[in-house]
């Protein structure tokens, strides 16, 4: 009895795990996107620590400092409200699409006994070597 | 605390990226158990969100400020070797695009913030959760309190880097002192953040935090006793989908296809019998 009035609303389970998803993904880019524009400014523990300490003495300008994104910032994009949040969305949308590759990958399939498994354990160290 | 380049020299900075290395590797075999159809998308969410409220500095103290590290949240969402990989793609994203994060520090900051935040954060959750009631708010509590330990945890890691591999000659008495001050400021706000984002989830889909399954267990029964008239088709019997339901979560599975979100049980038997 339980499963047949389980049954249609199956469908309701996996309809709200969507709507999470989709309001976990517009909170996202709304944080990123919006809000981060009103972060704080100053230099976060370890910065601050660093300077005060010399830590930093010897501090390297980053290899990556000429990206298009570097410092969160869109280059050529003069407001840096809009800059900032359009790197902010890049980069949700960047971290979204690299994260659910690699989890969709390494993830248990449905239909897979211990064939499954072996099979997906080739894909993992794959990924492994893609990630460093 | 994104460590950039030259903080540490190039044989601990190649250390820290071997144990880094050897950490994702764990992880992504780890993942496996944590991750299916239903919770993979999920997992990718979190790392979104993580890069999202990492973008967050919030002040501390007197022109300092602090962000979210992530580790904890992302353990307690969606499970620590997962979380470990959320951590770590976060990192991967913010050194080479952002240019935040050095990349010869990468190892070492997958390992500070991935690696130690995580396995401290978990390692204080699970312990909490035993001790603890079983009960929602439990859960929440658990969530403050490791995310809070983690982060001065963290900061006595880099201290430790630091000493093996540090390129500048300070006092490490003073560093670790300072580093722990203000990153204990700091963990209270990674508590908050952790606490009110898994609380948030475990309000409308508590089948969905890692860190509650299970142990939601007898409240789940006792809830959807209480508020079976709310839901429609909510009273599933959770035995009748373990029977056939995904192996490890059955238990769990069958418990929430009870209250609230009936149906899952059945979806994943209708899954395996595919």
């Amino acid at each position: 009895m339980s499963s047949t009035a389980q049954s249609p609303s199956g469908r309701t389970a996996s309809g709200t795990t969507r709507l999470v998803w989709i309001i976990g993904v517009l909170a996202a880019l709304v944080l990123a996107g919006f809000v981060s524009h009103y972060a704080s400014a100053s230099p976060d523990g370890l910065e601050k620590v660093a300077a005060e300490h010399g830590i930093d003495e010897k501090a390297e300008a980053h290899a990556a400092e000429d990206s298009p994104l570097a410092d969160y910032q869109v280059r050529d994009v003069d407001s840096p409200r809009l800059s900032g949040g359009l790197a902010g969305v890049v980069g949700v949308g960047a971290t979204l699409a690299a994260g659910t590759g690699v989890f969709w990958l390494v993830r248990r399939r449905a239909s897979g006994g211990p064939d499954g498994s072996g099979d997906g354990s080739g894909d993992g160290s794959g990924d492994g070597g893609d990630a460093r | 605390m994104h460590v950039p380049d030259g903080f540490i020299d190039t044989p601990v900075s190649v250390a820290a990226g071997a144990v880094a290395a050897g950490a994702v590797a764990a992880s992504l075999r780890g993942a496996r158990r944590e991750l299916d159809d239903r919770t993979a998308p999920l997992a990718g969410l979190v790392a979104a969100f993580v890069f999202a409220v990492q973008m967050l500095n919030f002040p501390v103290a007197a022109g300092t400020s602090g962000h979210l590290l992530g580790g904890a949240l992302a353990a307690i969402l969606v499970g620590p070797w997962t979380g470990v990989l959320c951590i770590s793609v976060v990192l991967l994203m913010q050194a080479v695009l952002f240019a935040d994060g050095g990349l010869t520090a990468l190892g070492v900051n997958i390992t500070l913030m991935g690696v130690v935040g995580v396995t401290v954060a978990y390692a204080v959750f699970r312990g909490l959760v035993r001790l603890l009631p079983r009960a929602r708010g439990s859960v929440t509590a658990a969530s403050f309190l490791a995310a809070f330990v983690s982060v001065p945890a963290a900061a006595v890691a880099f201290t430790g880097i630091y000493a093996l591999g540090g390129t500048a000659d300070v006092s490490l008495g003073k560093v670790l002192t300072a580093m722990v001050g203000v990153h204990t400021l700091i963990g209270v706000g990674e508590g908050v953040i952790t606490a009110l984002t898994v609380g948030a989830v475990i309000a409308v889909r508590p089948d969905l935090v890692y860190g509650a399954r299970g142990l939601t267990q007898p409240l789940r029964l006792s809830a959807a006793a209480a508020a079976a008239p709310a839901r429609p088709g909510g009273n599933g019997n959770p035995g009748a989908p373990g029977t056939t339901g995904a192996s490890g979560t059955t238990g769990t599975t069958g418990i929430t296809g009870a209250a609230g979100t009936p149906g899952t049980g059945a979806r994943s038997s209708k899954e395996t019998n595919a």
